[in-house]
C-alpha cells in the first residue's frame, strides 16, 4: 500500500518527463496501401509491421493496423480511405494508387480532422504530407555515374516502371535532365518493365534484335537481372545496367564481380521509408509542427559493401533501412534546421 | 397455385436485392456505430454513385443481350476528357463529350449490321478508350471543373446525397425503360428480336439507341467520378466493368431476354459498396475482400437459381 503511493508520484513524473508518451498513446494509425504484388512492396509492409508492433508494445500509440486494396485501383482505394475515415483513425499513413484521383477522399479524411501522410506513392492534395526520396535526382544520379563510367558516352536503354505513377514520371524526367547534361549519351529505345524482373526481361528482349549496341541500361529498380538475362539469352556483351537494390539484383552483381569485375551502382527507395511515414504521423499527432514535404536521401550500395549488404537482406528481398523514433525525430530535426 | 408461383417468383427476384442490403446495412451499423450517421452515409456511399451510373450503362446494353467489356475504360477516357478539355475549353470538352456518345451509338450499328459479338468489339475498344484516355492524359492529374467538384461534393443537412442521388437515377431509368412504350419496345429487342422485327420496328434503331445510352450513362459516371476525386487517372475506373456487370446480375438482371431491372440495380450496387465497407469494419484481410464479394454474388445468384427451379 505504502509502496504505490511513493511510486505513484514517480510514474507521473516519468510520464511528464516523456510527453511523446502521453500525448499519442490513445492515437489509432491506419496504413492504407494500393499493391503487394512485389519483394518491394512485401518488404515495405514487413518494415513497418515490425516497427508499429514495438510502438504499440511500447505504449507509443494503442493501435495499428495495414490495409492493402486487392487490386491496384484507385477507386478501390478511394474507398478504403473513407471506410478508415469512419472507423475513426486518428491518422492514415498511405502508399498512393495515383498522385491526384485520390484528392477528393484524402481532402475529406483531413476534414474530419485525421492526420494524413503519404510516402513513396504520394499524393499532391495540399493538406497531406509527403515522405519520399528524389526520384528525380536518382534519375539524374544515373546519368552522372554514367558519365564517370563512359566519359565518351555512348547508347542507352531506358526501362521504366509503371505508367502513370508518380515514381515512373519523376526518374524518367531525372534521367532525361541526366542526358540533357551529358548530350554525349543517347537513350535508343524505352520500355515498360513494371519493376517486375520478368516483365523487365521480357520488354528488353522483345527490342533488343532491333538496337545497336547498347553501353548502358538506366532502370527504376527490379528490372536489373531481367535486362541482364536478356541480354545474355540475345548472345550480346552485358552492358552497365544500374541495379536496384533487390537481393536478385545484388546476388547477380557479386557474381559478375567475382568473374570478371563488374562494376556499377545500385541504388533505390528503401522500404522501411513506411516506418518515417509512421513516424511523422505519430509526430504530427503529438503536436509537432512539421513540413509538408520530407525529403530522405535514397539508399545507395557500394562496390564493396555488396557482400555485407546481402548478407543481412532477406533471400527475395531489398536492401532496407528502417527508421526509430529516434532516427525520425532526427531527420525532422535536421530538416527543420536546413530551413 | 401456378399463377402464385410465378407471383412469389418475381416478388422474390424483386426483393432480394432490397432484403441484402437492409441485412447489410444493419450489419455495417452494429459493427460501426459512427456510420449510422449522415456523414456515414455520405462517406461510404459517395463512390457509389459514379458506379450506379456506369451500371445503368451495362444494363441499357444487356437488356438486349449484349454485354459491354469497355465501360471502365470508356468512364476513364471521360474523366480524363473532364479533367483536361472540359476544364480548359468547355466547348471543346462538350463536343469530345457528345462525340463519345456518337462512338458508342455508332459501336452499336456497327455490332448489329456486321453481326459481330459484343463481348468482342467492346473487349476490344477497352483498349482504344485506354489508349486515348492515355494519350490526353499520360500522367495523371488535371482538374475537375469547379462546378462539376461543388455538385459532387454538395451535402444537403439531415439527408444524404448519395442516397437521393440514387434514387434519382433509378426512378429516372425505371420511368424511361419500364413505363414508357418505345422502353417497352427497347425492351422487347432483348426478349424476342425476331417478334419485334416482325411487327415493323427497326432493330438498327434500337440497337443505336441503347448503346447511346450507355454512352450518355457511361459519360455521367466519368463526370460524377472526376467530381468525387477531384483529377484524372486514366486508370480510374478499370474496375466498373466487373462492377457494372455484378451489380446488375446482383440487382436481378438476366444476361438474356431482356429481363432488367433498374431499381433492383441500383440496390445492387450500393449493396457491393457497402460490402466492402462491412469487410473493411470486419476486419478481414483485403486479400479476401475480392473474393468475399464474389461470394456474396454467387450466393444470392445461388438463392435465385434455387427459387427459380422450385417453381419451375
Amino acid at each position: 500500500m505504502k509502496l504505490k503511493t511513493i511510486a505513484a508520484p514517480i510514474v507521473a513524473a516519468l510520464l511528464a518527463a516523456t510527453p511523446a508518451l502521453a500525448d499519442t498513446s490513445g492515437k489509432r494509425i491506419a496504413l492504407s496501401n494500393n499493391y503487394a504484388g512485389n519483394t518491394w512492396r512485401q518488404a515495405m509492409l514487413k518494415s513497418w509491421e515490425t516497427v508499429t508492433k514495438v510502438a504499440v508494445a511500447q505504449g507509443k500509440v494503442r493501435e495499428v493496423s495495414a490495409f492493402t486494396t486487392a487490386e491496384n485501383q484507385v477507386t478501390e482505394q478511394a474507398a478504403q480511405i473513407q471506410n478508415l475515415i469512419l472507423q475513426g483513425y486518428d491518422a492514415i499513413v498511405l502508399d498512393a494508387a495515383s498522385p491526384t484521383a485520390l484528392n477528393g477522399s484524402i481532402k475529406a479524411a483531413c476534414d474530419a480532422g485525421i492526420v494524413v501522410v503519404s510516402f513513396d506513392g504520394i499524393v499532391t492534395e495540399p493538406c497531406a504530407y509527403r515522405v519520399q526520396v528524389d526520384y528525380k535526382e536518382l534519375g539524374a544520379r544515373q546519368v552522372e555515374y554514367l558519365a564517370t563510367r563512359l566519359p565518351k558516352g555512348g547508347n542507352l536503354l531506358e526501362i521504366r516502371g509503371i505508367a502513370g505513377s508518380s515514381i515512373d514520371d519523376d526518374l524518367h524526367t531525372g534521367i532525361m535532365r541526366g542526358v540533357e547534361k551529358h548530350p554525349q549519351f543517347k537513350i535508343v529505345a524505352s520500355v515498360y518493365g513494371d519493376w517486375t524482373q520478368t516483365v523487365a526481361q521480357k520488354a528488353v528482349a522483345g527490342v533488343l534484335p532491333s538496337l545497336p549496341a547498347i553501353d548502358a541500361v538506366v532502370t527504376q529498380g527490379g528490372d536489373g537481372t531481367g535486362a541482364a538475362e536478356a541480354f545474355r539469352v540475345a548472345g550480346r556483351p552485358t552492358p552497365i545496367i544500374i541495379l536496384g537494390n533487390r537481393y536478385d539484383e545484388l546476388a547477380w552483381w557479386k557474381k559478375q564481380r567475382e568473374t570478371n569485375g563488374y562494376t556499377t551502382f545500385s541504388g533505390t527507395i528503401a522500404p522501411g521509408i513506411s516506418t518515417l511515414a509512421f513516424w511523422v504521423a505519430q509526430q504530427v499527432l503529438d503536436g509537432k509542427q512539421l513540413p509538408k514535404d520530407v525529403t530522405v536521401p535514397y539508399l545507395t550500395v557500394a562496390q564493396e559493401d555488396i557482400d555485407t549488404v546481402l548478407a543481412r537482406t532477406p533471400v527475395g528481398g531489398v536492401a532496407n533501412v528502417e527508421y526509430t523514433q529516434a532516427d525520425a525525430e532526427k531527420i525532422l530535426r535536421d530538416l527543420a534546421d536546413a530551413k | 397455385m401456378f399463377q402464385s408461383a410465378i407471383l412469389s417468383q418475381s416478388v422474390f427476384r424483386a426483393a432480394l436485392p432490397a432484403v441484402t442490403l437492409i441485412l447489410l446495412l444493419a450489419t455495417i451499423f452494429t459493427l460501426q456505430p459512427r456510420a449510422m450517421s449522415v456523414f456515414g452515409i455520405n462517406l461510404m456511399l459517395n463512390l457509389a454513385v459514379p458506379i450506379a451510373l456506369a451500371t445503368m450503362a451495362q444494363l441499357f446494353i444487356i437488356a438486349i443481350n449484349d454485354l459491354d467489356l469497355s465501360i471502365g475504360s470508356f468512364v476513364g477516357l471521360v474523366a480524363c476528357i473532364g479533367a483536361t478539355w472540359l476544364n480548359d475549353s468547355p466547348l471543346l470538352g462538350v463536343a469530345a463529350l457528345a462525340a463519345c456518345v456518337l462512338a458508342y451509338a455508332c459501336l452499336g450499328a456497327l455490332i448489329h449490321i456486321r453481326r459481330l459479338p459484343s463481348i468482342v468489339v467492346t473487349l476490344g475498344m477497352s483498349f482504344v478508350w485506354l489508349g486515348l484516355a492515355v494519350m490526353l492524359l499520360p500522367t495523371p492529374g488535371g482538374a475537375s471543373p469547379t462546378w462539376l467538384r461543388q455538385l459532387m461534393s454538395f451535402r444537403a443537412p439531415y439527408v444524404p446525397v448519395p442516397i437521393v442521388a440514387s434514387i434519382i437515377i433509378a426512378a429516372a431509368v425505371h420511368y424511361g425503360l419500364m413505363r414508357t412504350s418505345y422502353g417497352t419496345i427497347l425492351r422487347g429487342f432483348g426478349g424476342n428480336p425476331q417478334a419485334m422485327r416482325r411487327s415493323g420496328w427497326s432493330m438498327l434503331r434500337a440497337t443505336m439507341t441503347m448503346y447511346a445510352l450507355a454512352g450518355l450513362f457511361g459519360v455521367l459516371a466519368g463526370l460524377a467520378l472526376l467530381g468525387i476525386s477531384t483529377s484524372a487517372d486514366a486508370n480510374i475506373a478499370l474496375r466498373y466493368t466487373l462492377l457494372s456487370i455484378a451489380g446488375a446480375i446482383l440487382g436481378g438482371c438476366e444476361f438474356v431476354g431482356g429481363r432488367v431491372s433498374p431499381v433492383g440495380t441500383v440496390l445492387g450496387v450500393l449493396t457491393l459498396a457497402l460490402a466492402g465497407s462491412a469487410l473493411t469494419f470486419l476486419r478481414i484481410s483485403p486479400d479476401w475482400q475480392v473474393g468475399a464479394q464474389g461470394a456474396i454474388l454467387i450466393v444470392v445468384l445461388a438463392l435465385r437459381a434455387a427459387v427459380a427451379r422450385k417453381e419451375s
